[in-house]
């Protein structure tokens, strides 16, 4: 064996410490191997060694909760015998390096963690955020990266044939060279028939399916390795190549296979592939696990053992069956057209014992493998902030040219451009698509019932005040499952942030994870799963945090009530109130960036008790069916909500008269939470459920054909027709990438 | 009625396909494995949307071969009624049930939305329960829909009535706006818009449910 | 001047068209088919005018800043006069 160089070892990003620990675990020193199945497994992004102590603080039990966090996907109860399964992931890196497979291997990993529960995926989303598209040195490049990214995502999931019913896309320069690309995913199966990623019952075959393994993706530490020719780290692709056909047939075939009862434990290979399946699925079922790596299907020849178990290829999975069943599962794989292999076989020992050639090349207890990666508790201090607390002077020229700006601006327009190349459609569940409603909505025919959905952050909040920010994240998920008259039954979210080495940045990671824990505790949406991706820089600068937040909601199917006013002649009612907002909070607006490119104080205030009344009265305005549309007032606040409303099929817009004591400016265009927009022929049954709730339901103008116009106290602020408003929403987005 | 729904491998809307045929329309429906030679007990026969094959060749390329498509053929020969939607028009173009073929959308983008059509012809028993001049509003979700032929074959479409639905709001670039085409013997249709993603009233338009109930009321009569 | 550039996947890359491809052809009876690769070829034609040095230049960087993501695709040029 050759001995193992201390910079070797660093290029494996394992620290002194950390190998000192292997060493005590393993009574002697790593083959290379093992110090590759190591660093791969104790890494950032399958060990969480930096996040998993806070990561604690986050509720994850609730009334729906099947399954929490540390399965594939967390799982909640829908009713009637059924659950979902949903997570959140990340696929930032890679994106960036090649933004099609980057983006389209991101939704085929987390479709596998869903299918590999038992569930039959039905809902895809994405939160994207990219560098601007115009006016940067890198312009060029970011719009190659979201046409890339959104074709890739298009190209998977269409052909996968599960729909993309939703998302958000944001541009700030902080992701410049580090887009990020977060996907969620969705699926149902019977309460009854969830499956785990477990390998239990000694002498059961180990049996591997589907695409056979290549030198994709291998973990970059190893490129620096000396066991490496030039020319193979040349060859090597860290990107990899999806194929969304045989995924398709891979679902198909794992959930027919499940169906025979002959499958004990399966768990799909994403990151660090066969060593994450092979020992988790051991650690988990408190067992060892054999293979031979002779009976890996492999693409390529000449595969080293250490290629073979850390080889990142697609559309893998890994499943433990009964003994002497094993055909059964063989021929529902064969009827798919898939290769199915026993590679091996689950022991007594507790140990990964993995052979190459007939020659054991690792023997690793799983349990320490997989659940003792070291954890830090690493130092943080005030989160980092560079933007000043003090406002400028704001005052506008032309407030219906600041509209038509914000319109325009990348972060509102129409995303039509984008979801348009999504089949949001397929299997025939989407009641409420993209920019129909305030979250997607999806009927789940197997019971009755339906789902709503949906994703949320804002960096910029978090980079002014992360605790705060955070919160108003989950508040507004909360709030867009209300409008459409959901209750939320649970949450995942993906924490995008910089280096946690940092301290500073650090803070930023756990203030954003206390004031989750704080708003899901106080909404009682428990967060069943996640994903953390750290390290994201541009030019060695941190992005800005960002937290995604993913909320499911429960709601009986009907006819969906969307955003869009349909009328003309109804009262316009905000629910919740004017609001209120002074110029520091008003510094992380959407006008602040669009209009003023500005960036200051604080995100807008939150109270917690007001916002849950705001959000029960709505839902019981929506069930009681005085709502004929329901909109949240977020980016852009009032004059966006109302514009947004306005761009249905009819273009009714409406008639705003104000009485308040705000400047024009705030009053329009601040983005104070608990308020919501909805249309009624009914104001006056509106009101006394307001009241009962203690909220403000301020009847503040009327429905009309066609324009849109505010005023407050008799003077005008904006007048405008829809059809031209709608032509700049629409169009932006297009124009930008026309550049 | 039974309408039978071939399953591809990559077929991905052969469920939604079935359950508004079930569901929506009230007939029984069930799937057909693409490598059985025979159809079994059908009146009538969906080849449905999807990606058969992962369309890698190209759409429809590779399904043609498949041992079930001779059994279609067969069926389309004595007259039974054979319905291709989206990926199914383009397997059926590339079997040489129907002239043409299906390329690249004009934006380059797969698109999906809403579209308006014009029902061309009632003379058909797809269309039997419409009056002609229909406007129908049925989605499309496509990257290769855009509908090509020489332009003989184009003025035989025409002269012959065999152009069913024409765009109003044409998203891919065909040629004259052709939304789907029919065979000679007219028993054969293909069209690139999701009849089974309108069927139901929830999922905003019901348009798509005359096209399968003319084939039901057309199969009475036979 | 033509220029006539074909790009594919790296030989190492997972080719999942060439893959499935090649797959139909195997049960089509072609059982001697062991592997399809599919890529793409383009066509550039030159103004006349161009020097041959500032035409190779150019297709090379081409091919390689635009045509190519280096990452996982290669690239072969020929050039016809």
């Amino acid at each position: 064996m050759t001995a193992l160089s201390p910079k070797l070892i660093a290029t494996h990003q394992l620290t002194e410490a950390e190998y000192n620990k292997i060493v005590h675990i393993l009574g002697r020193e790593p083959s290379y191997t093992e110090l590759g199945i190591f660093s791969v497994m104790w890494s950032e992004h399958c060990s969480y060694k930096s996040s998993r102590l806070h990561l604690k603080k986050l509720p994850t039990r609730g009334p729906y909760v099947v399954q929490g966090p540390g399965e594939n996907a967390g799982v909640v109860d829908i009713g009637a015998g059924y659950v979902a399964a949903f997570k959140i992931e990340s696929h930032n890196h890679p994106s960036f390096i090649e933004p099609f497979q980057g983006a389209a291997t991101g939704v085929g990993g987390i479709l596998r963690d869903i299918f590999t529960m038992g569930a039959r995926p039905i809902a895809v989303m994405d939160a994207l955020r990219f560098g601007p598209l115009e006016d940067t040195v890198n312009s060029a490049r970011n719009r190659r990266i979201l046409e890339g990214v959104v074709s890739g995502i298009a190209h998977y999931g269409n052909c996968f044939g599960v729909p993309t019913v939703g998302g958000e896309c944001v541009f700030e320069a902080c992701y410049d060279g580090n887009p990020l690309v977060n996907v969620f995913a969705l699926g149902v199966a019977k309460r009854n028939e969830i499956f785990y990623a477990k390998a239990a019952g000694v002498g059961n075959p180990v049996v591997y399916v589907g695409a056979k393994t290549g030198r994709d993706g291998i973990h970059g530490a190893s490129m620096a390795s000396a066991e490496f020719t030039e020319e193979s780290k040349q060859k090597r692709p860290n990107v990899q190549v999806g194929d969304p056909f045989l995924e398709k047939l891979l679902l198909e075939a794992c959930l027919e296979a499940m169906q025979t009862g002959a499958i004990v434990g399966i768990q799909d290979m994403g990151a660090a592939g066969l060593t994450c399946s092979t020992c988790e699925m051991g650690s988990r079922g408190g067992t060892g696990i054999e293979i031979e790596l002779d009976r890996v299907p492999q693409r390529e020849t000449g595969m080293t053992a250490y290629e073979i178990m850390l080889s990142e290829s697609q559309e893998r999975m890994l499943l433990v069956a009964e003994k002497g069943r094993e055909e059964e599962v063989f021929r529902v794989f064969r009827k798919w057209g898939l290769d199915a292999v026993t590679v091996g076989q689950v022991t007594d020992d507790g140990l990964l014992r993995v052979r190459h050639h007939g020659e054991i090349v690792a023997e690793i207890p799983n349990q320490p493998l997989a659940d003792s990666a070291p954890l830090y508790d690493r130092p943080h201090s005030q989160p980092l902030r560079t933007a000043p607390m003090q406002a400028p002077a704001v005052s506008s020229r032309n407030l219906t040219r600041d509209l038509e700006t914000l319109l325009a601006s990348g972060d509102i327009c129409s995303k039509r451009w984008i979801w348009q190349q999504y089949d949001y459609q397929v299997r025939t569940n989407t009641l409420a698509g993209p920019a129909a409603a305030d979250a997607a909505i999806l009927r789940i025919k197997e019971n009755g019932a339906a789902l709503a959905m949906t994703l949320d952050g804002n960096a910029r909040y978090c980079f002014l005040a992360p605790r705060d920010a955070t919160k108003l994240i989950v508040a507004e998920c909360c709030r867009n499952l209300a409008v459409v008259g959901a209750e939320p039954i649970g949450a995942t979210n993906n924490l995008n942030f910089g280096n946690p080495e940092r301290p500073e940045i650090m803070a930023q990671l756990v203030e954003s994870i206390e004031g989750m824990a704080e708003a899901c505790r106080f909404f009682d949406v428990p967060i069943t799963g996640g994903n953390v991706s750290l390290y994201n820089e541009t030019l060695g600068e941190g992005i800005w945090p960002t937290p995604v937040v993913g909320v499911v909601g429960l709601l009986q199917t009907e006819t969906p009530l969307g955003l869009h006013f349909r009328h003309a002649g109804r009262s316009v009612m905000l629910v919740g109130g004017v609001g209120d907002c002074d110029i520091v909070r008003f510094g992380g607006t959407q006008y602040a960036k669009a209009v003023l490119h500005d960036l200051w104080g604080l995100p807008p205030a939150l109270d917690l008790d007001y916002e849950k009344r705001v959000q029960t009265a709505v839902r019981e305005m929506v069930h009681a069916g005085l709502a004929e549309s329901a909109h949240d007032l977020s980016d852009g606040g009032l004059a966006v909500a109302l514009a947004e409303c306005s761009f249905g099929r009819q273009s009714v817009g409406a008639e705003i008269d104000l009485s308040s004591g705000l400047s024009p400016e705030l009053l329009l265009f601040h983005e104070g939470p608990s308020r919501v927009l909805i249309s009624t022929a009914e104001p006056e049954r509106v009101e006394p459920i307001a009241a009962r709730h203690g909220v403000e339901a301020l009847r503040i103008g009327v429905t009309s054909e066609g324009r849109i116009a505010v005023r407050n106290r008799g003077a005008e602020l904006i007048d405008a027709s829809v059809e031209g408003l709608r032509k700049i929403f629409e169009g932006a987005l297009e124009n930008k990438l026309r550049v | 009625m039974k309408f039978g729904v071939v399953v591809f491998p990559g077929s991905n809307c052969d469920h939604d396909a079935w359950y508004a045929v079930r569901e929506n329309l009230g007939e029984e429906a069930e799937f057909i494995w693409h490598d059985s030679r025979r159809l079994g007990a059908v009146d009538a026969v969906i080849l449905p949307g999807g990606f058969a094959y992962g369309d890698y060749l190209r759409c429809g390329a590779i399904a043609k071969f498949s041992p079930v498509m001779e059994a279609v053929k067969r069926f389309a020969a004595d007259g039974g009624l054979v319905l291709g939607i989206c990926n199914g028009f383009q397997i059926l173009v590339e079997a040489g049930l129907l002239p043409g073929a299906l390329v690249r959308n004009a934006g380059l983008k797969f698109v999906c939305r809403e579209v308006l059509l014009r029902t061309e012809t009632a003379e058909s028993p797809f269309t039997g329960a419409a009056a002609a001049g229909q406007v129908l509003r049925i989605p499309v979700a496509h990257g290769e829909g855009c509908y090509v032929a020489d332009e003989r074959t184009l003025d035989e479409l025409e002269a012959e009535g065999r152009v069913v639905f024409r765009y109003i709001d044409n998203p891919n670039g065909s040629v004259r706006d052709i939304a789907g085409v029919l065979n000679a013997a007219r028993n054969v249709i293909g069209m690139m818009p999701h009849p089974e993603r309108a069927s139901d009233p929830l999922m905003g338009s019901t348009d798509g449910l005359l096209i399968f109930r003319s084939m039901v009321s057309a199969l009475a009569h036979a | 001047m033509k220029a006539r550039v074909y790009v594919s996947l790296k030989s190492t890359v997972l080719d999942p068209q060439g893959q499935t491809i090649r797959a139909a052809l195997n049960s089509h009876g072609y059982r001697d088919i062991s592997d399809v690769r599919q890529g793409k070829y383009f066509e550039i034609a030159l103004d006349p005018a161009t020097t041959r040095e500032k035409a190779h230049q150019d297709i090379d960087t081409i091919a390689r800043d635009v045509l190519t993501n280096p990452v996982i695709e290669e690239f072969r040029i020929e050039f016809l006069d």
